[in-house]
């Protein structure tokens, strides 16, 4: 199924900041949870690349609380019928979280979630009629294009591991 | 919902807990985490109005990872804890959660007897289709050509079909989703607690150290075409034809119900600790 997306249905440059500030929230609770996994399995280095990705998000979901003054990005998000029923553009996918993963995994991860963010902002200042949300939709899409660069850059200092990975002498096997 | 004056603004973390979880890295569960304090915050619940009762099993360590009260109850019980508790504190919001062992072998009968009664509470069953805490063993959804080392060749058994059970049991409310889609699971978690009477809702939720063929999932799932009803004929028909994905909710049944006239207990708390002392 996939993510839907509601870059159609921002009406008001409120609506572009309550979901704007609600995407990097969720990513940020994303990432959050996935250094919490990892913490749990003792992989230290997967932690560190999961909190520098969840500092880096709130730094932006600050910044856009900052950018938007007197609005209540987070009232104003809850009041969005349309963002309740569908998935954050840029929240990672947990389901791909694998005990034994390695930063390229984590990095992977990461760089979908910011394609995705990119291809929402890009859909909103590509099919807005208004100048206002056109320009700050630019904005936050020259931002995430940034976030896509960076993660490629991070991504040659982690190349891809080998296919033995996930391979674990001692693996969960079912009783018998 | 009976508290929906005391709305107050809690952010999904306000109804974390400080205890980290233990699932599986990738476990859907994590996710149904994420659902239950979304759902928790967007209805304005203060924890201490919401209790999570579980029975044994994963998905039932999550009442320890919320911040609400919580009970980590008998194998299979859990939904006879909450009926007892929703009758004598109807105030309360009470969410239960169990997984498909738990719920519909252990409490099989008090799936049937919860639904029959129509408690106003919400049951969440996480099904990934396997004992996922005891190293994988078959469930009673398990498909028949499961093949492990505890189910050489398949099971060859018929999967039980939790929503038509429940449908004919007498549950109020009906509802699928899956964990991946966390949002949308929070929304119907929102539907489910609103709407009065027992309410079910399944949650398909992988588990990937001993199913994961179940990371397919997520491609197979979709929005159920056609929205929901409250013609229990209509949703039978729809239930048993389609194929284990069709998200949404699925039935929204009208039936009354059932909160007898409990009198609150007169006794001092201090009177009944007496009645415990060892």
């Amino acid at each position: 199924m996939s993510r839907q997306s509601r870059a159609s249905e921002i009406s008001s440059l409120a609506d572009l900041f309550a979901v704007a500030f609600q995407i990097e929230a969720d990513a940020v609770a994303r990432y959050d949870l996935l250094a919490e996994q990892m913490e749990t399995y003792n992989n230290p280095e997967l932690v560190a690349v999961f909190r520098d990705l969840s500092r880096a998000e709130a730094l932006h979901r600050d910044e856009i609380r900052r950018l938007a003054g007197d609005i209540d990005v987070v009232a104003h998000a809850r009041g969005l019928k349309t963002w309740t029923g569908g998935e954050s553009p840029e929240e990672a996918d947990l389901g791909s979280a694998h005990y034994l993963m390695t930063p390229w995994h984590a990095l992977q991860l990461a760089l979908a979630a910011e394609q995705r963010a990119l291809a929402f902002f890009t859909s909103i200042a590509e099919t807005t009629e208004d100048s206002e949300i056109k320009k700050m939709a630019e904005e936050f899409r020259e931002e995430e294009a940034e976030h896509v660069n960076l993660v490629h850059r991070l991504l040659q200092k982690h190349p891809r591991p080998p296919e033995s990975w996930s391979q674990d002498l001692d693996p969960p096997v079912s009783q018998e | 919902m009976s508290t929906a004056e005391m709305r107050v603004a809690c952010k999904p973390a306000d109804y974390k807990s400080d205890i980290k979880p233990i699932w599986c890295p990738g476990c859907g569960d994590y996710h149904v985490l994420m659902s239950f304090t979304r759902v928790f915050a967007e209805l304005g619940l203060p924890p201490e109005q919401i209790v999570v009762v579980s029975g044994i099993g994963c998905s039932s360590r999550i009442p320890a990872y919320t911040n609400c009260y919580g009970f980590h109850g008998v194998h299979g019980r859990s939904l006879a804890l909450a009926a007892g508790l929703k009758v004598t504190r109807p105030d309360l919001t009470v969410v239960v959660a169990s997984g498909d062992g738990d719920g519909y072998s252990i409490g099989g009968n008090h799936f049937l007897h919860a639904c029959r009664r129509n408690i106003d509470m919400t049951y969440v069953v996480m099904d990934n289709r396997v004992y996922g805490m005891t190293k994988g063993q078959p469930s009673p959804t398990t498909e028949p050509s499961f093949d492990s080392a505890l189910s050489p060749g398949g099971t060859g058994l018929r999967p039980f079909h939790p929503l038509v059970i429940a449908l004919a049991s007498g549950a109020n409310f009906i509802a699928r989703c899956f964990s991946g889609l966390p949002n949308e699971t929070a929304a119907i978690l929102g539907e489910a607690i609103r709407h009065p009477g027992f309410s079910f809702v399944e949650i398909l939720s992988p588990c990937v150290t001993f199913r994961p063929d179940e990371k397919e999932w997520k491609d197979l799932v979709r929005s159920a075409p056609v929205p929901a009803t409250n013609d229990p004929a209509k949703a039978a028909r729809r239930i048993m034809t389609d194929d284990g994905f069709n998200l949404g909710i699925l039935y929204r049944g009208d039936r009354r119900p059932y909160q007898p006239s409990v009198p609150r207990p007169n006794a001092d708390l201090s009177e009944l600790e007496k009645e415990f002392e060892l």
